[in-house]
């Protein structure tokens, strides 16, 4: 939730009017992420997760920048390094840590893992482990949003966002989805998160004119512009009128979102494409350092103390979710396995077995 | 989110399941489905129509989208008059972006929308294979019931005349190996209209394959609303000699199969099996159970095939009642040919269903 105090004034950043309360969970939601994270390398380690599983330590100011620009119910997708999105549209530490331990409580049961966390109460329509595949869903998600607001007379304008990688640029579902989109008006903000890295494929060698990508969306009629995704307040600065904009003329956006991931690429990277260096000095701008030290000395809003106590908090949080997804019940292959197919299961689908309804999500 | 009411039609009901929570509408099916025979007899093409509009009428969230359906008014026609009665918000003209618009469609799916999605072929599908492959049979179990893809992809599918290999595609083979799918594939304008109306209604992923080389076949079609079930086969011939088990436009060649048949004293029955998944392999072994033979026509090709899987659950339950080996007639195994001799020689065709009922029973 984002709260705005009054109206900034002139001359002064936008972010200036977001309320203390707004900016200290913006910093819970960062270090919720980072704490998280740390806790799933852990337990990756210890083979309590399996399949790619991608970190996204680095990329907080992102994840929780972008979707405070945007209202709860605007639908959210993205691609497969998805824990940051999912914990900052409001799924629980505990659904998400127990889809990777791959259990009955996990936010998709068990069935999707690390890189396809679903959350509908959250309207977050995915992670999709197909680099680019949620590009052309990410369009659909505002042309529906738009059908029911302009046909249906149901519901409000809304603006869809749809994350990707900066690998994702590459796909040429990418391009089809931006031509449909400006084609037909469809209020989906593009938000590449630029990592520099595809990979171990930096972005200079694998895709062209890498310095200016929001030319690709002037290409399509579309707007773009470059933003700096190591502060969050920089972030919501400029991407929040984008936001206004796009839901306003129900126009699509474009964002080249520049951030670092601090890990490898998935969890088995020996990252012999980059150097320790590299990685130190992009550590040296960490974004939750610097919303830390904004709101400590710039607002006031929390103290040493605060802020231990807050660590610890999360730290609390993210044990209980690992303790919860340890303990938590596999999903049991007799009532599971088969279910979730279909919604109308019928006879003859299948010369397996018959289609079931499983157990109610618990999400929903 | 959309969360709104499903439509449902007269005498229906309203079924409520937690990925779609405005339910889903099924149809009255204890209605007793009108008659095949009469003399309204319109076009294969104008059932389809007939079929999406009277949807469109009844549901506001239903839309169609593809190649050259609006201002075109249809590549194939199918879609003519559409754009004057429903606009340029329903009836949606695409660029030629498979991949794209099919990905659109699944969103708004989930979303909440009921979309109709038209390849102007299934050829073209192949290009959408990530969307219509990995994602819209998938999300419902991907999100752990989070949310369905009620969604109806439709188009021509099979040789549609000297077009050659790049758009002759027959997909069934290919698609029915992916779970999450529902498969219907109507073989003349009676079931065209009624499967696709429930291809609509239904709140799973629908793959509505129609045939380019039927869409100018005419045939009574009632003008009131019905609803075809899936999963059932309709018997169109009766005999006890052989069972031809077919679905699609072969299954006009199985008819003129087994007439001339007839004639030669060798009676079948010949089951039109409407949707492939479901399929009703129960009709297939009852059959089978009086025939004790058995040939299955499939135009696709043969190498893991619809008829593979109908021939292989067939060994499976019914082995014993069988007095023949299972045959099956597909497309030869090669890639599709242009000239006219060599398609002829490459299809499904009625001297050969006939020569090898002849061989089963013989
Ligand atoms: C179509 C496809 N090709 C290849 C892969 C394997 N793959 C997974 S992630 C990835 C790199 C993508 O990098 P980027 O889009 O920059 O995202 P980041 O990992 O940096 O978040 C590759 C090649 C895939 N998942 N999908
Ligand atoms: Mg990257």
């Amino acid at each position: 939730m984002t709260d705005v105090k009054t109206k900034p004034a002139k001359g002064a950043r936008l972010s200036d009017a977001l309320t203390d309360d707004t900016l200290l969970q913006w910093l819970r939601s960062m270090q919720l992420i980072r704490e998280f994270e740390t806790r799933t390398m852990q337990a990756y380690q210890q083979a309590k997760i399996g399949g790619f599983c991608h970190i996204y330590s680095g990329q907080e100011a992102c994840a929780v920048g972008t979707i405070g620009s945007v209202n709860h119910d605007d639908p959210v997708i993205t691609a497969y390094r998805d824990h940051g999105h999912a914990l900052a549209r409001g799924m629980s530490a505990k659904a998400c840590m127990a889809e990777m331990f791959g259990k009955q409580a996990g936010c998709a049961k068990g069935k999707g893992g690390s890189m396809h966390m679903f959350d509908r109460p959250n309207h977050l329509y995915g992670g999709h482990g197909i680099v680019g595949a949620q590009t052309p869903l990410g369009a659909g998600l505002a042309f529906g949003a738009r059908y029911a607001w302009e046909v249906l007379g149901v519901g409000e304008k809304k603006v869809s966002l749809c994350y990707l990688g900066d690998g994702a640029l590459d796909q040429g579902a990418l391009h089809e989805a931006q031509n449909l989109a400006s084609l037909f008006g469809l209020p989906v903000i593009y938000v590449v998160e630029n990592n520099g890295y595809s990979m171990g494929t930096a972005i200079g060698r694998h895709t062209a004119n890498h310095e200016r990508l929001t030319s690709r969306a002037a290409g399509y009629g579309i707007k773009g512009i470059e933003i700096d995704g190591f502060d969050v307040l920089n972030v919501y600065d400029e991407f929040k009128p984008l936001v206004d904009e796009c839901r306003d003329l129900q126009r699509p956006g474009f964002v080249d979102l520049k951030t670092y991931r601090y890990q490898g690429h998935s969890m088995s990277d020996p990252q012999k494409y980059r150097t320790k260096d590299e990685v130190e000095q992009w550590k040296e701008r960490d974004s939750i350092a610097a919303l830390l030290s904004y709101v400590m000395s710039e607002r006031g809003a929390i103290d040493e103390d605060g802020w231990k106590s807050m660590q610890q908090e999360i730290k609390e949080e993210v044990l209980e979710a690992v303790d919860f997804a340890e303990n938590a019940e596999a999903p049991d292959p007799a009532t599971e396995l088969y279910s979730d197919v279909l919604i109308k299961p019928m006879e003859g689908m299948s010369p397996s077995g018959a289609y079931l309804h499983g157990e109610r999500n618990p999400l929903i | 989110m959309l969360t709104m009411t499903s439509p449902v039609p007269p005498g229906g009901q309203l079924v409520d399941h937690p990925a779609l929570p405005g339910g889903y509408a099924e149809p009255d099916w204890s209605k007793p489905l009108p008659s095949r025979e009469g003399d309204r007899v319109i076009q294969f093409r104008e059932a389809l129509r007939e079929a999406i509009s009277e949807e469109m009428r009844r549901d506001e969230r239903v839309f169609l989208l593809g190649e050259e359906v609006a201002e075109y008014n249809g590549a194939y026609k199918v879609s003519q008059g559409m754009l004057d009665e429903f606009g340029p918000k329903r009836i949606i003209d695409s660029p030629i972006s498979e991949n794209g618009f099919a990905g659109l469609g699944a969103a708004a799916a989930m979303y909440g929308l009921r979309p109709i999605i038209e390849f102007m072929s299934w050829s073209f599908s192949l290009v959408a294979a990530d969307q219509i492959m990995n994602n819209v049979p998938k999300m419902l179990y991907m999100s752990g019931g989070q949310w369905g893809c009620p969604i109806v992809f439709r188009g021509n599918d099979g040789a549609g005349g000297q077009l050659g290999s790049t758009h002759s595609w027959t997909v069934e083979g290919l698609y029915a190996n992916v779970p999450g799918v529902k498969i219907a594939i109507p073989s003349c304008p009676y079931d065209a209209k009624g499967l696709l109306k429930t291809a609509i209604l239904d709140p799973d992923p629908v793959f509505f394959l129609e045939s380019e080389r039927m869409l100018g076949d005419k045939a009574h079609v009632p003008e009131e609303e019905y609803y075809i079930p899936f999963g059932q086969a309709a018997r169109l011939r009766e005999g006890d000699a052989c069972t031809l088990v077919s679905f699609g436009r072969p299954v006009n060649f199985c008819l003129e199969a087994a007439d001339a048949l007839a004639g030669e004293g060798i009676d079948v029955d010949v089951l039109d099996m409407r949707t492939i998944r479901p399929l009703d392999m129960n009709s297939v072994i009852e059959s089978i159970k009086r025939t004790n033979r058995v040939v299955v026509v499939d135009q696709c090709w043969p190498f893991g095939s619809v008829a593979s899987e109908v021939v292989t659950q067939i060994i499976e339950r019914g082995f014993d009642w069988l007095d023949h080996p299972p045959v099956r007639v597909n497309t030869e195994d090669v890639p599709t040919p242009y000239a006219k001799q060599l398609e002829a020689a490459y299809l499904p065709s009625t001297e050969r269903i006939i020569a090898a009922v002849r061989g089963a029973v013989g």
